[in-house]
């Protein structure tokens, strides 16, 4: 294997000492210059001093610290270097695309315009906020095994809530679209890069500048009001809640950003001869998740700005008693929040969608269809987020109307059991740890999706709505569903993204374990939400006090279920190195049969595709793709 | 394997499709009366108000309705991953079957079906039973036959405690929740601060307390009991211990509760806020 490993070899190429490494735009300087701009915006922030008659009933000084977290996102993008470009190309530089061709550890601190690193990137600081917030539900579940006693401080439980709550949905929605779809989608496509290189590695630092804002709101005090911020108790709570507002802003930027560099990407890189329908059903789970995230981050975005000048400069968007409304921030926060739910299934579909053929050996079945289910999921999901103010007393003719919406979505949603219970009809099934994952999948999101329909249906919902019951179906749409798929992803690309096989055996049992205690910790809280137990609760009826203890002993297991991943990404990685063969899975797919880890320029040539990557079974079908005559990498030159 | 990496067509193979549907089909006729008769009654929220028995028949027949779901899923996938499998170091690809136009389609028109009998239903149901016990808002279209001999009682929220008020009792306010049996209740839900929601759990009632909104249940006990009253949104510091016990009475024994409460607190009463659906607290401004 000649092409460069992941950090080892850096045989190739003149590398820059480490001393020019150190001195140029990279995450140290960018952590420097985060809060150095965070003291300067504090301090011009604190010298305007508006803030004493603001509306709220908050006694910080929210000026000063929202002009802080503002200066320091500055501060860290300089850092990193993104204004560079920007700023040569106005002093009349020419246009470059890669300023240096990278190799070596460095580069994965820094911007970086290879979709490969960006990955990387991503898929290192998602997993990374993955398992804080996951180390939150921990400390929730402690709380909960006592019914009445407070383990932990009023205060300090509702932020571990809201931290969980918010960054599991800011990084799961990044989860699959970062890592795996900046890595992925250029290869299955055919191309060497994605369309906005710098605007992809931009959302991917935007990421984590969020996930450590979003902490900040410890140091601030933290925040009262879960991942929804709802309005009064929003305009209630102190400093913390501005570090909500701003990570979330920031991911909503990053969100837009990063939706809108895939459907560029996908619209324009695909390589000659990848008709739409060749592409694979990945990068369509893909470019619907990105249209999603287009089209409803920018509200979020809307409505967090409206919070910040109420909270800064008089306004009363949501302040009742001034003429606002705090039911504008619901319905504003439900019309970003629904389709981003979506955000949070869709990815899942492709990456199952892609794996099942694989490894069931046949083509997928129904393609078109799946297509079709993809934007169904992706259309519907602007059209039901009344359905989360079923009980708020507004508009509340329109019940019926969105019960109905509601309950459409799940056509679409069935037709991807149908894709997989096709591909499976006759099928030669092996079971390696992806398509554990895979079938696992549909085990939670049948189970999930089904406790909806509870849900859509009003009656029904005015005894489930707001309880333990709504939590119960989300984890097992978004953990049971999205997290299972992205697990089952990361098992089957990661060979191709290090280079190195994961361990089979631990794999196993990572799996067996989060299956089995996942269901164990979720199963029982759709009971305790239909008994009575509502959400984000610290204390509950004493009735429910054993099911609870049940509940928290399965969550510390499926918490040790997610070290044993940890553990085998560590023993895989970094101590045992087994090199994986290019196509071990034996996929048709085109990225399989590029070299593992896929050298700097993916394509010596860019190859044209011949066939949709779903040929098994049938012996005579062409290969995916036609690579032409070899030539030496990186003279091809860019597409 | 000797089969070499070609397409895996198994001699005599069994009618793989008759067999799923008649394993389904005889798990349906053991599990759907078993989940019915046996877990059925056990669903809550039980049966204490008129309300809570309509959710109560919901859910049951929305349970009954997934059992043939998730049993055919389930069977099928139990199938494939049992019979539809393959052993030893060599890939054998499968048939290429890339679609079927007339399952695709059936498929399509069997969910289409169900979704619009879903719909219909919870419509018919939800405009049927009152508003079945959810919060409306200030005008209900859904309201049930008897709602002009209602007994009005005001649910105030906020950090961290419910208010009860009886306006046609002079509008005597308790923190303690009294309703009497087999009448009718209008609760009109509002808050002095945050979001809230009111939850009383055993009589089926869920209705948002809003800062300036009213948000008006029905609600009508059909037996005498105490019930949980729970905060459903989350409000801040101590949510969690935003409950109290309610009681349902005779309506004798509501009626002296009530008049009970009436003299304790004539002294108060008439120092109270006049009876209004929504309140506005004064706006608290502070440093000016």
């Amino acid at each position: 294997m000649e092409s460069a490993g992941i950090s080892v070899s850096q045989t190739r190429v003149s590398t820059p000492s480490t001393r020019s490494q150190l001195l140029g735009f990279n995450v140290i300087w960018a952590v420097a210059l985060g809060i150095g701009g965070y003291a300067l915006g504090h301090w011009l922030g604190s010298r305007i001093g508006i803030n004493s008659r603001s509306q709220t009933e908050t006694d910080t000084d929210d000026v000063a610290i929202l002009m802080g977290l503002a200066f320091a996102t500055l501060g860290w993008l300089i850092g990193l270097g993104f204004f560079n470009y920007p700023l040569s190309r106005i002093a009349g530089r020419p246009a470059t695309l890669h300023e240096r061709e990278e190799h070596g550890a460095w580069r994965y601190l820094r911007l970086c315009t290879d979709h490969k690193v960006v990955a990387v990137q991503y898929l290192v600081a998602v997993l990374f906020f993955f398992f804080v917030a996951g180390l939150n539900a921990m400390f929730i579940r402690t709380e909960l095994t006592s019914s009445n006693a407070t383990l932990i401080p009023a205060g300090n439980y509702l932020t571990l809530v809201g931290l969980h709550g918010t960054m599991m949905l800011m990084m799961m929605s990044a989860g699959v679209l970062g890592p795996l779809g900046n890595y992925l989608v250029p290869l299955m496509i055919g191309s060497r890069r994605m369309a906005f290189p710098r605007i992809e590695s931009l959302t991917m630092w935007l990421t984590v500048l969020a996930g450590f804002v979003l902490l900040s709101a410890i140091l601030l005090g933290g925040f009262p009001t879960g991942w929804t911020g709802y309005a009064p108790l929003a305009d209630q709570a102190r400093a913390g809640i501005d570090a909500y507002i701003v990570s979330f802003a920031l991911i909503g930027i990053s969100l837009a950003l990063v939706g809108l560099n895939m459907i560029a990407t996908v619209m324009t890189l695909r390589a000659p001869g990848m008709h739409w329908n060749r592409l694979p059903i990945f990068v369509w789970g893909m470019v619907t998740t990105s249209i999603l995230a287009v089209l409803a981050a920018p509200v979020l975005l809307a409505a967090l700005i409206m919070v910040v000048f109420d909270r800064t400069v008089e306004t009363s968007f949501f302040i009742s008693s001034a003429g606002g409304s705090p039911f504008l921030w619901d319905e504003l926060f439900w019309f970003f929040g629904h389709p981003e739910v979506y955000i949070l299934a869709l990815p899942g579909f492709g990456i199952v969608l892609e794996i099942l053929p694989v490894f069931a050996r046949k083509p997928l079945w129904g393609y078109r269809l799946a297509v079709a289910g993809m934007f169904g999921v992706a259309l519907m999901s602007f059209m039901v987020w009344q359905h989360h103010l079923f009980m708020s007393g507004i508009n509340s003719d329109l019940r019926p109307f969105y019960m109905f919406t509601t309950e459409l979505i799940s056509i679409p949603t069935g037709i991807i059991f149908l894709n997989g219970m096709g591909t499976l009809w006759k099928a030669r099934i092996r079971f390696t740890v992806p398509m554990l994952f895979a079938l696992a999948f549909f085990f939670n999101f049948l189970i999930g999706g089904l406790s909806g329909v509870f849900l859509s249906d009003v009656t029904s919902d005015v005894v489930t709505h707001g309880s333990y019951f709504v939590m119960a179906h989300f984890h097992y749409t978004i953990m049971g569903g999205l997290v299972f798929a992205l697990m089952g992803g990361i098992y089957f690309w990661l060979p191709k993204i290090t280079g190195f096989k994961l361990n089979e055996k631990l794999g196993k049992i990572h799996f067996w374990a989060m299956f089995i205690f996942f269901n164990l910790t979720f199963f029982p809280l759709f009971a305790a939400g239909m008994l009575g137990m509502p959400r984000r609760v610290s204390s509950y009826n004493a009735d429910l006090h054993t099911l609870n203890v049940f509940v928290s002993i399965s969550a510390f297991c499926l918490g040790l279920s997610m070290l044993i991943f940890l553990g085998n990404l560590v023993w895989s990685i970094a101590l045992r190195r087994e090199r994986a063969e290019s196509n071990p899975w034996g996929s048709k797919s085109l990225e399989w049969q590029l070299p593992s880890p896929v050298p700097v320029y993916n394509f010596e040539r860019i190859p044209t595709i011949t066939s949709h990557p779903y040929g098994y079974g049938s012996p005579e079908a062409p290969a995916v793709a036609d690579f032409g005559p070899r030539v030496i990498a990186g003279e091809g030159g860019l597409a | 394997m000797s089969e070499a990496t070609v397409v895996g067509t198994r001699g005599g193979e069994p009618r793989h499709g008759v067999r799923i549907a008649v394993i389904w089909a005889i798990a349906t006729v053991i599990v759907l009366p078993l989940v019915i008769w046996v877990v059925g009654p056990h669903i809550p929220p039980g049966t204490m108000s008129q309300q809570t028995g309509d959710q109560h028949t919901v859910d049951v027949a929305l349970t009954a309705l997934a059992t043939p779901i998730v049993l055919l899923i389930w069977v099928y996938f139990a199938y494939a991953v049992t019979v539809f499998r393959q052993s030893g170091s060599a890939i054998v690809d499968g048939p290429p079957i890339t679609g079927h136009r007339r399952i695709e389609a059936t498929w399509l028109i069997a969910t289409s079906a169900l979704v619009l009998g879903l719909a219909v239903f919870g419509t018919a149901d939800l405009l049927t039973t009152g508003g079945a016990g959810g919060g409306e808002g200030p005008n209900p279209v859904a309201k049930p036959a008897d709602w002009r001999g209602a007994l009005q009682v005001q649910v105030i929220g906020q950090q961290w405690l419910w208010t009860f008020r009886y306006p046609s009792y002079g509008g005597v306010e308790t923190t303690t929740l009294a309703l009497p049996v087999n009448r009718e209740i209008e609760f009109h839900v509002t808050s002095l601060d945050v979001v809230h929601s009111f939850w009383a759990i055993e009589l089926g009632v869920k209705a948002d307390a809003v800062l300036g909104a009213d948000n008006i249940a029905f609600d009508k006990p059909l037996r005498t009991g105490s019930f949980q009253v729970r905060c459903d949104e989350l409000c801040g510091l101590w949510h969690g211990h935003m409950n109290t016990t309610g009681q349902v009475m005779s309506t004798s024994g509501f009626t002296t509760w009530i008049a009970q409460q009436e003299t304790a607190n004539a002294a108060v009463t008439k120092t109270l806020p006049p009876y209004a659906r929504v309140y506005f607290p004064t706006p608290t401004r502070n440093a000016s």
